[in-house]
């Protein structure tokens, strides 16, 4: 017993020392995700970071968008604004198709910029603006360097920020806390109806800090605005490339 | 405060600037020459080509039979515009309303601003003694009146300060002092009328009969019975701050000091107005007489010194002091109702919302490449219409945003040609090919019509299906048209999650 209380204090003086939130005067509370979370340090998405997305195709990039909404939907329940940065001409985001992950898309302000140095520096000042809930940028590269600048400029404003990159050349080692990717499963209808059941996907959270990566498979219900872990059984690859 | 107007007449406007560019001719006899019809004629002349007998529009031929060495150059019709602009925004330091007086003179409203230099005699002094460095011969006069100004800077004895003398002061002067045609000054002389005086109190009708109106006009342009507007070359701004300064400023912190001064006095001010500025420009004149200028703009009225100074920052590079500047002005060009009890009370919520104002405001202040959108929802089921762009940050949804519709969270702007194919007549396709991949469809739900909104735009109707492949990627895929027309076309509209 007393060993676990000690362990638990270290894990405390850990993450206040990786720039962890402390916890002290605010103890992080789960979103609501369900089962996820546990992986995080604390046992809560973490807030006040860069999480950052991987996507290489169109479908995956759709995947992802849903389920940064649905994130971003659960952040901004008590209301606030949140900035959506993008580099055009990729902005494919409509906004109509939000309302179903539970986030009103008036309250999202999408801001393009023509290069990728100008959506970093929209996305700095804004991960200082404390205003704001949430940050999501849609780049394709992100050099180390300027990752570190983006953490940073969220520990001082507790903004969460959420980088999606699409198709980059590289995946280089970045300062975000964790690192997902998002692909799509097959749905499938209730009660053996014929036709589209609600959105499925493969969840990888390849990379986390100071926690457990892991993968689930969810489906998200419109209804009751929440997350439904399912276990599927296994797909070899073999059998995914010959479908 | 009764008007007080300065004339600043450049005897040799061009001449004194061909000078100042090149110094060595300053002794060298030289005169500005155009072709006019057949001939040339000579259009400026310098001091010594002056006092050789040399004039303005005389015939170039005659210039050089009486005097050989005679420089020419060509003379360019632009060119006394252009430096009178350029003299004019230099004398903006002097006073905010200046206008140009083709061809070679300056008027400057001037009321209210003398005290600052110690007096009138003081003031038109170091007007002459700046415009001497810079190597222009000028007259400079003060009267109640730009005609009586103009007047005396012509043809005064000294640089005359009169005040409530105009009448003494004018009727000594020759009749060509009153800016009358030649034709009139000529006809005057002939009946003995050489000075103004001579027939200034003469019964107007008869002045009336025999001149003309445009005699009567001037006349009462010069004593003030009737008003002249002058047309100043910078209108001026009503919120507006100066900071001349003792030293001329060149380093980047300067500025930024003398920035912050002139925000908090205006700011100050605009709180006490309850207003808030929309746009505002800091301007610094140079010692050389160039002007350096900075402007930026707010998304809604501020007057939030950090904010607004936070703003400028990113400009003040931008700025080239040089030899330095010795002045600084603050304008607000367009302002706004900004009421400070509305802050007060909806703070808890209206805090945030400013903060984010402020931040657009240092987006479109940064990048004019960097747009911003908000959407809202518009009642039509056309996918491409059925969302509208928000006016501002505070404007609220009219109807709620329908989920019950299943759209796609990515759709394309232009939806993309996709091969299928397809049962007839209404079946989703078996299989389609995008960009060159193959897609064997396992499930599928619609078709969703949607018809084109003919009161908007003509065209075909689409059926939309949403399909899912064998690798569980959804897709939005839709019909344009019917097979009974003939050609029909599938598109790719959108990727579901």
């Amino acid at each position: 017993m007393a060993s676990a209380a000690i362990i638990e204090q270290l894990q405390k003086q850990i993450l206040s020392l990786q720039g962890g939130r402390p916890c002290c005067d605010q103890p992080a509370l789960p979103l609501g995700l369900g089962v996820m979370e546990s992986a995080f340090p604390g046992g809560a998405f973490p807030k006040g970071a860069v999480h950052e997305f991987i996507s290489v195709s169109s479908e995956e990039a759709a995947c992802t968008t849903s389920f940064i909404s649905v994130v971003l939907g659960k952040l901004m329940k008590q209301g606030g604004h949140c900035m959506w940065i993008s580099t055009v001409p990729r902005r494919s985001v409509f906004p109509h198709a939000l309302g179903i992950f539970g986030l009103a898309a008036d309250r999202i302000l999408f801001v393009d910029a023509a290069t990728t140095k100008e959506t970093l520096w929209a996305l700095e000042e804004a991960l200082k603006c404390g205003a704001l809930v949430a940050v999501v940028g849609e780049l394709n590269e992100l050099s180390f360097n300027d990752s570190r600048r983006l953490q940073l400029a969220v520990e001082q404003s507790r903004v969460t920020g959420f980088i999606h990159r699409f198709r980059p050349k590289v995946q280089s080692p970045v300062a975000c806390i964790t690192r997902w990717k998002i692909s799509p499963l097959a749905s499938e209808a209730p009660d053996g109806l014929p036709g589209l059941g609600f959105p499925r996907w493969q969840l990888a959270l390849l990379k986390v800090r100071s926690g457990q990566p892991a993968q689930w498979q969810v489906e998200w219900s419109p209804k009751s605005m929440s997350l439904a872990y399912i276990q599927l059984p296994a797909i070899s690859g073999h059998e995914r490339q010959t479908g | 405060m009764s008007l007080r107007i300065v004339h600043i007449w450049f005897e040799r406007l061009v001449t004194d600037w061909v000078i100042r560019r090149q110094p060595e001719l300053k002794q060298i006899p030289f005169a500005l020459a155009m072709q006019e019809r057949n001939r040339r004629v000579i259009k400026a002349v310098n001091e010594t080509a002056q006092a050789g007998g040399i004039y303005t529009n005389m015939v170039l031929a005659d210039a050089l039979a009486l005097m050989p060495e005679l420089e020419v150059m060509d003379y360019d019709t632009g060119q006394a515009a252009k430096l009178l602009n350029a003299l004019a925004e230099w004398c903006i330091r002097y006073t905010p309303v200046v206008a140009i007086d083709l061809p070679d003179g300056l008027f400057m409203d001037v009321s209210g601003c003398t005290h600052l230099w110690g007096g009138e005699k003081e003031y038109i002094l170091d007007i002459q003694k700046r415009l001497n460095v810079f190597g222009y011969t000028v007259q400079v006069a003060i009267a109640d009146t730009p005609g009586a100004a103009w007047a005396l800077s012509h043809f005064g004895e000294a640089m005359h300060v009169v005040a409530d003398e105009q009448l003494q002061a004018l009727s000594p002067l020759p009749v060509a002092a009153l800016r009358l045609e030649t034709s009139i000054v000529d006809r005057l002389e002939k009946l003995g009328l050489r000075t103004i005086g001579s027939f200034m109190r003469m019964p107007r009708t008869a002045l009336f009969r025999r001149f003309g109106p445009s005699l009567l006009m001037r006349l009462d342009q010069a004593t003030g019975t009737e008003m002249e507007l002058l047309e100043p070359v910078k209108p001026p701004v009503p919120y507006h701050e100066r900071l001349p300064c003792l030293e001329p400023i060149n380093t980047a912190v300067g500025i930024e000091i003398a920035l912050k001064n002139l925000l908090e006095i205006l700011c100050l001010r605009l709180q006490r107005e309850s207003k808030g500025m929309r746009q505002c420009n800091f301007i610094g004149l140079r010692l050389d007489g160039q002007v350096e200028k900075i402007s930026i703009g707010t998304s809604r009225p501020s007057r939030n010194v950090q904010h607004l100074f936070k703003l400028f920052e990113n400009k003040i590079q931008s700025i080239e002091p040089d030899l330095g500047i010795d002045l600084f002005i603050l304008e607000a060009p367009v302002v706004e109702e900004l009421h400070g009890s509305q802050d007060a009370l909806w703070q808890a919520t209206n805090a945030g919302e400013i903060a984010i104002a402020e931040l657009l405001d240092r987006f479109s202040g940064k990048a004019k490449t960097l747009s911003i959108h908000r959407y809202l929802p518009a009642e039509h089921y056309w996918p491409e219409r059925s969302v509208k762009e928000a006016g501002s940050l505070s404007e609220q949804p009219a109807t709620l945003w329908r989920n019950d519709l299943l759209r796609p969270p990515h759709l394309l702007l232009h939806p993309e040609l996709i091969e299928v194919s397809v049962l007839l007549p209404d079946y989703p396709p078996l299989l389609f090919i995008h960009k060159g991949i193959l897609h064997t469809v396992k499930k599928a739900d619609g078709p969703e019509r949607i018809e084109q909104e003919w009161w908007l735009q003509e065209g075909l109707y689409r059926d939309y299906y949403c399909v899912e492949d064998q690798h569980g990627a959804r897709y939005w895929l839709f019909r344009l048209g019917d097979y009974d027309s003939g050609d029909v076309k599938w598109f790719l509209h959108g990727f579901f999650s």
